[in-house]
């Protein structure tokens, strides 16, 4: 009981945080809203997805890609915001009250969720003004939303490994950002990964990012015209791999990250 | 039975660094013991040990009856903490860091705002309850700070030099708030660089110096192992030291010290103030002009030199050269 009051007492603390400094909130609108507009209208037109170079194809395959690009950006903010609480006096607070061990993660990797979920809200807003468009059900479009929020959980806690393991803020930033640009590059966010070379679309079909931009893609109704998935196993069910590698991902690094908060400085 | 805070040789080492070189301490309920030593003396990481911060590599911990290694998070219930650096976040005001801390002491909701109520009245910062900690003063982050440990009102309490770096009007207001709370029947581990604060707080001082205890006892009794009083003379005249000397050895009770260069002479004494008077006629009938004169107490920064052999607080540093090889190359020995 008390590791869910806890953990819900922490994540409090860190909204209201973000309510007391309102432009890292504004800050992290921007990269993603720049992408969408950039990628629609510098690219739109010129990528061939599936059979189409139509404008509005690619608008609508390109979504998906930013949206999960977007969502495993709070790998950064989480890693910082762990950094910089280990490093302050507060943290010996926290750890000499009688709170659930992985309360102070938990509450940080929840309140970054939330930030997360404003954020996807703003850029689908965005979206929609540049045209992207869905051509499902409501519930199979929340369906998807639902998908990449849980991405974006499991990669706050790979953020809160590294914050725990660096020494600066800054660190945790760069530390959380660098491996970000190949995993999402190498992908199917932003291309077809069908006309890379045959090694990277090995990677790129396996790659845990691509399972939930394709489940995205087949939920939003998104699939550009003439798109033949390839016959790897995440692009044939790639709901159940979306699904299966966040919560992989998030048993692996959460059990990590708790045990080497619990050891932090002893 | 132990105390409410008991420590039996604790070890703790950082890589080559022996940070806690067998620390023994035993701290009867209700009293307060001032845990007193230099920069880099193990006081802070006895306190991190003590409060379940830090593992020990050896030895054993009992606080508030519980064993530290063994029920941590049991003694987290009975004890506040109130660190070197104030602990409280800064971008919550000062009602939602001491809510946050009830809450996460188990506290309901509603009862952890009911008792932040009453801690931002008694510390003074019921006008600043609302604004964010980062707009305090040093001193109010302190008592914030200090208000968070006190939160469930624990049975024992630790104090990680709580007025270094405050001003003597925000000391004072704390030692007010310290004495309280003793008075409360709070066990109270204290640790400090400052001698005075030892003598004005602590029923009990224990000496710390390179991680081990080197020696305990009450404020008196640690004056007196340097020596009782002594009378201190400055004589006008640069001539009259060898006659002054004369008269103070006839009056001492020890061996008399000369400075040259200050014209001052000291030598040690019992008779208190009838003595400095006998002192004061004689060198009057003999002619001697003097600028100076008092009967010295040691104080506890004499303490601290006749037992280290270096002065404590900052000057630590200039005397590392000396205190270097003598001390920290031994342990280091010691350790591999």
């Amino acid at each position: 009981m008390s590791a869910i009051s806890d953990s819900l007492v922490i994540t409090r603390r860190n909204l209201i945080r973000m309510t007391r400094i309102p432009e890292m909130v504004i800050f992290g609108l921007v990269q993603p809203i720049m992408f969408v507009v950039l990628f629609t209208y510098v690219f739109g037109g010129s990528i061939q997805v599936g059979s189409s170079t139509s404008t509005q194809a690619y608008r609508e395959f390109l979504m998906a890609g930013i949206f999960a690009q977007t969502v495993t950006f709070a790998t950064a903010g989480a890693g910082a915001g762990i950094a910089d609480d280990m490093h302050k006096g507060l943290i010996d607070r926290f750890r000499s009250l009688p709170m659930t061990r992985g309360a102070v993660l938990t509450g940080r990797t929840i309140a970054d969720l939330a930030q997360t979920a404003l954020t996807l809200v703003v850029l689908a807003i965005v979206a929609l003004i540049v045209g992207w468009r869905t051509h499902e059900n409501f519930g199979k479009v929340l369906a998807g939303f639902g998908l990449l929020l849980l991405l974006g959980y499991a990669f706050s806690w790979i953020g809160a490994l590294i914050g725990l393991s660096v020494r600066t803020p800054e660190a945790a930033t760069s530390g959380g950002l660098i491996w970000l640009f190949p995993l999402t590059f190498i992908s199917n966010a932003f291309v077809d990964a069908n006309q890379m070379p045959t090694f990277l679309r090995h990677i790129a079909e396996w790659n845990p990012f691509s399972a939930t931009v394709q489940a995205c893609r087949e939920l939003f109704g998104n699939l550009p015209p003439g798109f033949k998935a390839s016959d790897a196993w995440p692009m044939q069910h790639p709901v159940w791999a979306s699904l299966l590698w966040s919560v992989l991902i998030i048993t692996v690094f959460r059990t990590l990250a708790v045990r080497k908060y619990r050891r932090a400085g002893a | 039975m132990p105390g409410a805070i008991y420590a039996e040789g604790l070890v703790k080492t950082f890589g080559d660094v022996r940070a806690l070189d067998g620390v023994d301490l035993d701290v009867p309920e209700g009293t307060v013991l001032g845990l007193l030593g230099p920069n880099g003396a193990g006081k802070t990481t006895t306190v991190r040990c003590l409060t379940t911060l830090l593992q020990p590599d050896s030895g054993k911990a009992v606080v508030a009856g519980l064993d530290v290694l063994k029920q941590p998070n049991e003694v987290r219930r009975s004890i506040g903490l109130s660190g070197q650096f104030a602990a409280v976040d800064e971008y919550l005001t000062g009602r939602e860091n001491l809510q946050m801390v009830g809450q996460l002491y188990q506290m309901r909701a509603r009862a952890a705002k009911a008792r932040a109520e009453e801690l931002l009245a008694q510390f003074d910062l019921a006008d600043a309850a609302d604004r964010p900690a980062k707009t305090y003063s040093g001193g109010m982050r302190r008592r914030l700070d200090l208000a968070a440990a006190l939160v469930v009102s624990p049975p024992v309490m630790f104090m990680d030099e709580p007025t270094t770096g405050l001003d003597p009007r925000n000391r004072q207001l704390l030692w007010e708030v310290i004495k309280q709370l003793v008075s409360g029947g709070t066990t109270l581990l204290l640790t400090t660089q400052y001698l005075e604060e030892a003598d004005h707080l602590a029923h009990d001082i224990a000496v710390v110096d390179h991680g081990r205890v080197i020696a305990r006892g009450t404020s008196d009794q640690l004056k007196a192992r340097t020596g009782g009083e002594r009378v201190e003379v400055v004589v006008h005249d640069r001539e009259h030291i060898t006659l002054a000397g004369e008269v103070l050895a006839g009056f001492g009770k020890g061996e008399l010290t000369v400075e040259e260069h200050t014209r001052k002479l000291t030598v040690p004494v019992t008779g208190g103030a009838k003595l400095l008077a006998e002192v004061i006629r004689e060198l009057d009938v003999r002619g001697i002009e003097i600028d100076d004169i008092g009967l010295r107490r040691p104080t506890l920064d004499d303490v601290f030199l006749s037992l280290t052999g270096h002065v404590a607080e900052i000057k630590e540093a200039e005397s590392d050269e000396q205190a270097g090889p003598k001390g920290r190359g031994q342990k280091t020995e010691a350790a591999k």
